[in-house]
C-alpha cells in the first residue's frame, strides 16, 4: 500500500506534469530542429511565433463560443487551430520571402539568418501584443479534469490522489499523433524524402531536380504548424501570457540541441529529459521517499530538494552546457552547432 | 496712493474668498498590475471623500478639490516614482492618496514625496519598514502594519485549530514581510510553519511550487500573494493537484477575483484584511452604493479616510500647504474631539471653521498610532458557497 502511495504521489507531482510539459517542448523543438536542419540557422523567433499563434487561435476560439461552437468536453481551441495554422503559415511564409529569401541568395553565413531571426522576434514580439495585448488570457472550456483528486481518493481508497487534467491527456496524445505524422511525411512521402535529401545534400538534391524554394516553402508551413499546436497545448495546459512564450525558448532550444540539432527524433527525446530534469530536480523527494523507504530518515525539516524551484530555468542551462562540452552533436548525432 | 495699496489689497483679498483656489489631491495606485482589480474601488473611495468636501464649500473658502489619478503599477518602483514626480511638478497636487504597495511606496516617498516636501497617505501599504521609514513627518497610512495582520493571522488560524500550515509568499517586500511577521507569531503561539517559500508573478505554472510546498505538508496553505497574479496561480495549481483543500488568504488575496477565480472550491478557506465594523463602515457601504461602487472592496474605505484626513488637516492648518497641514494630521484623526463618520465631512469642516476639535472616525475606525499609522482593525472573511462572507471583526 504504502509503495502504491508512492508511486501515486510520483505520478501526481513528477510523472504527469514533466510528461505534459515534456511534449510540448517536444513539439516546440521539432520545430526548431527541422528548420535548423533545412534552412541551416536556429530561429529564435520560434518562441514569438508560438505565442502568434496561440493568440490567433485564442481570438477564434472567443469567436467561435461567441456563435455558440462547442466540442466539450474537449476545448473549442482544437476547432479553431487549423485555420490558426493556416494564418501562423501565411505569416512566416511573408517572413521568410521578405527577410530570409534575401539572405539565402547571398549564400549568407548562419549567424547572420541568426541575428536576422533576433529581429524577427523583436517584431512578433510586437504584433502579439498589439493583437492580443500582454496579460494572462485563459482560453480552456472543455472538461477539466480525467481523474479528479478526490474521485481517485474514493474509487481507490489510497491515502493520496491522482489528478489528469484533460489538457494534459490531450497534450500527450495530440503530440504523439502529430509526431506520427510528421515522421510518416518525412519517410514515406515524395515532398517528405526531398526535404531530407536537401537537408543531407544541398548541393546533390538540387542536382536530381528538387525545387529549393518548394522545399523551404513547406518547411516553414510544417513548422507554423508545429508552433501553433505546442503553443496552443502549452496554452492550454499551463495559461497563456505572451512574455512566458519567450521564455520557453530556452528549454526549446536546450531540447533540440541536447537531442542533436537536426535529428527530429532527438528533437522529442531532448524535451522529454528536459522536462524531467528540470521537475526531477526540482522536486522535494521526502514524500516520495518516505512511502518507499519508510526506514529512512531525512531528518526535520529536510525536503530532500536538489535546487530551490526559482531555479527551474538554470536547469536547461547546465544540460545545455553539460551537453556542449561532451558531446557537441547531442545525444543523437545531430549536426555540431 | 495709500488708498490705492489699501484697496488693491482689499481687492485682493476679496478675491481670494471670492474665487477660491482648486486644490488637486494626486491618487497614486496600481490600476495595472497585480492589484488592478482592487483599485478602482481604492480610488472611487477617495474621490468620493474629495467630492463630499468640494460639495460642501466649506473647505478654506469653497475650495474645490480636483482629483488626479496616476498609475503606481504596484510591483514597479521605477514607473511608481516617475508617476508621483509627474502628479507633483507637472500636476502640482498638493497630497497624495498612495501609494499602493510597500515597494513602490518606499520609492517615490523616498525619491520624490520628501524631497518635495509633499504628503502621502497610503490606504494600503502595509510593510513593516515604512513604520520606522524617513519620512520628514509627510508620511501616514490608513493601513496596519504587517506585523499586526501576521499576529491576527496566526490567531486565526490557531482557533481554528489548525496548527501545521505550509506558507508561501509573493517574492517582494510586502510578501516576504508578511509571511515572516506570520511565521514568528505563528510559531510563538505553538504552531508548526511547514515551510516559508516564496513564489515569483507571472509565471505560466505553479505545479513545481506547489508540488514543494505539498512534499513539506500542513494542514493549510497559507498565501501572501497577490490575487490577480501569483497567487491565483499557486492556489489553482494547489487545487489541481489535490495538495491543499484549505487556503489562508491575507489581505492581498481578499478580493472578488477569488470568487470568480475559484467559487465554491474553495469553501472553507478563511483569511482577513484590515476593515473596521461598525457604523462607520456601514455608513461608508451606504455612501458607496449611492455613488455606485462596491465599499466592500478591500481597502476602498482606507482610500476615503486617507483623502478625508488630508483635506480636514487642510481645513484646521487653514491652508493647503503641506508643510503647514502635515503637523495637523495627527490632530484631526484622534482624540478629544467630536467623531466624525463618513458623511459627516460638512459638519467637520464647519466645526473646524468655528474653532472646535474633531476626532475623525471614518470608515475605517481610523486611529493613528506611533509614526502615524492605522492600529489596526480586520475583518475575518470565509468562503461559503463560493462568496467571500464576513465572519466578525478583531
Amino acid at each position: 500500500m504504502d509503495i502504491l502511495n508512492g508511486l501515486v504521489v510520483f505520478l501526481n507531482f513528477v510523472f504527469i506534469p514533466a510528461a505534459a510539459y515534456g511534449a510540448q517542448l517536444a513539439l516546440g523543438a521539432l520545430g526548431v530542429t527541422l528548420i535548423y536542419g533545412i534552412l541551416r540557422f536556429s530561429n529564435f523567433a520560434h518562441g514569438d511565433t508560438m505565442a502568434f499563434g496561440t493568440a490567433i487561435v485564442i481570438l477564434l476560439t472567443w469567436g467561435l463560443q461567441a456563435l455558440g461552437v462547442s466540442i466539450f468536453p474537449l476545448p473549442t481551441a482544437l476547432l479553431a487551430l487549423p485555420l490558426a495554422i493556416a494564418l501562423t503559415a501565411l505569416l512566416v511564409l511573408g517572413t521568410d520571402r521578405a527577410v530570409y529569401r534575401f539572405y539565402r541568395r547571398q549564400k549568407a553565413a548562419p549567424i547572420i539568418f541568426v541575428m536576422a531571426s533576433v529581429g524577427v522576434m523583436f517584431v512578433m514580439n510586437g504584433l502579439t501584443r498589439l493583437l492580443i495585448g500582454v496579460n494572462e488570457q485563459r482560453f480552456d472550456d472543455g472538461a477539466r479534469f480525467l481523474i479528479d483528486v478526490r474521485t481517485f481518493r474514493e474509487v481507490t481508497g489510497l491515502a493520496e490522489g491522482l489528478a489528469l487534467r484533460s489538457t494534459q491527456a490531450l497534450t500527450v496524445v495530440l503530440a504523439f499523433a502529430v509526431m506520427v505524422a510528421l515522421f510518416w511525411f518525412l519517410n514515406r512521402t515524395r515532398s517528405g524524402k526531398a526535404m531530407r535529401a536537401y537537408s543531407d545534400n544541398e548541393d546533390l538534391a538540387l542536382l536530381s531536380g528538387i525545387d529549393p524554394e518548394r522545399v523551404v516553402r513547406l518547411t516553414w508551413i510544417i513548422a507554423a504548424g508545429l508552433m501553433v499546436i505546442a503553443g496552443t497545448l502549452y496554452g492550454l495546459d499551463k495559461s497563456f501570457r505572451p512574455f512566458n512564450y519567450f521564455q520557453i525558448l530556452l528549454p526549446i532550444f536546450a531540447a533540440a540541441i541536447v537531442g542533436g540539432l537536426g535529428n527530429p527524433l532527438g528533437a522529442i527525446a531532448g524535451g522529454f529529459l528536459v522536462a524531467f530534469s528540470e521537475v526531477a530536480v526540482t522536486y522535494p523527494w521526502v514524500r516520495v521517499v518516505s512511502y518507499i523507504a519508510p526506514w529512512y530518515d531525512p531528518g526535520p525539516g529536510n525536503l530532500m530538494q536538489l535546487l530551490g524551484t526559482e531555479y527551474k530555468f538554470a536547469v536547461s542551462f547546465v544540460i545545455l552546457i553539460v551537453v556542449l562540452l561532451f558531446r557537441p552533436t547531442g545525444l543523437f548525432r545531430g549536426k555540431s552547432v | 496712493m495709500k488708498k490705492l495699496l489699501l484697496a488693491t489689497a482689499a481687492g485682493a483679498l476679496i478675491a481670494g474668498a471670492a474665487g477660491a483656489e482648486d486644490i488637486k489631491l494626486g491618487i497614486s495606485l496600481g490600476f495595472t498590475g497585480p492589484l488592478e482589480s482592487m483599485s478602482p474601488a481604492m480610488a472611487a473611495g477617495a474621490e468620493l471623500a474629495m467630492k463630499e468636501v468640494s460639495d460642501s464649500g466649506l473647505l478654506l473658502g469653497g475650495a474645490t478639490v480636483v482629483p488626479v489619478r496616476g498609475d503606481s503599477t504596484c510591483i514597479d518602483a521605477a514607473a511608481a516614482t516617475a508617476t508621483v514626480e509627474r502628479l507633483i511638478t507637472a500636476e502640482g497636487v498638493r497630497g497624495i492618496v498612495g501609494g499602493m504597495c510597500s515597494g513602490e511606496t518606499i520609492a517615490s516617498l523616498e525619491n520624490v514625496a520628501r524631497a518635495n516636501g509633499i504628503v502621502m497617505i497610503s490606504p494600503s501599504a502595509t510593510s513593516p519598514a515604512l513604520s520606522t521609514i524617513e519620512d520628514d513627518g509627510l508620511f501616514f497610512r490608513t493601513a496596519p502594519s504587517d506585523a499586526r495582520q501576521g499576529q491576527v493571522m496566526a490567531e486565526i488560524i490557531m482557533e481554528r485549530g489548525l496548527n501545521s500550515v505550509a506558507v508561501t509568499y509573493t517574492n517582494n517586500d510586502y510578501g516576504k514581510g508578511l509571511a515572516d511577521s506570520f511565521a514568528a507569531a505563528f510559531q510563538e503561539a505553538g504552531g508548526t510553519v511547514t515551510v516559508n517559500a516564496p513564489h515569483d508573478d507571472g509565471k505560466a505554472d505553479y505545479s513545481a511550487e506547489v508540488a514543494a510546498l505539498a512534499a513539506a505538508g500542513g494542514d493549510a496553505l497559507v498565501v501572501a500573494g497577490y490575487v490577480d497574479q501569483g497567487g491565483s496561480g499557486v492556489v489553482r495549481a494547489a487545487l489541481d493537484t489535490g495538495a491543499f483543500d484549505t487556503f489562508v488568504f491575507p489581505d492581498g488575496m481578499v478580493g472578488s477575483a477569488l470568487e470568480s477565480n475559484f467559487g465554491s472550491e474553495i469553501d472553507g478557506s478563511f483569511g482577513q484584511n484590515p476593515a473596521a465594523e461598525g457604523e462607520g463602515r456601514d455608513l461608508f457601504l451606504a455612501l458607496a452604493e449611492e455613488a455606485g461602487f462596491d465599499g466592500a472592496g478591500v481597502y476602498s474605505g482606507e482610500s476615503y479616510d486617507a483623502a478625508a484626513l488630508i483635506l480636514l488637516a487642510m481645513a484646521k492648518a487653514g491652508s493647503s500647504d503641506p508643510a503647514e497641514y502635515k503637523n495637523h494630521i495627527m490632530d484631526v484623526a484622534n482624540a478629544p474631539g467630536e467623531p466624525i463618520l463618513p458623511g459627516e465631512l460638512a459638519k467637520a469642516l464647519e466645526i473646524i471653521a468655528d474653532g472646535g476639535e474633531v476626532d475623525y472616525v471614518g470608515a475605517t475606525a481610523v486611529e493613528l498610532i506611533g509614526s502615524g499609522e492605522a492600529g489596526g482593525s480586520f475583518r475575518e472573511i470565509e468562503i461559503r458557497d463560493g462568496r467571500i462572507e464576513t465572519i466578525g471583526f478583531r
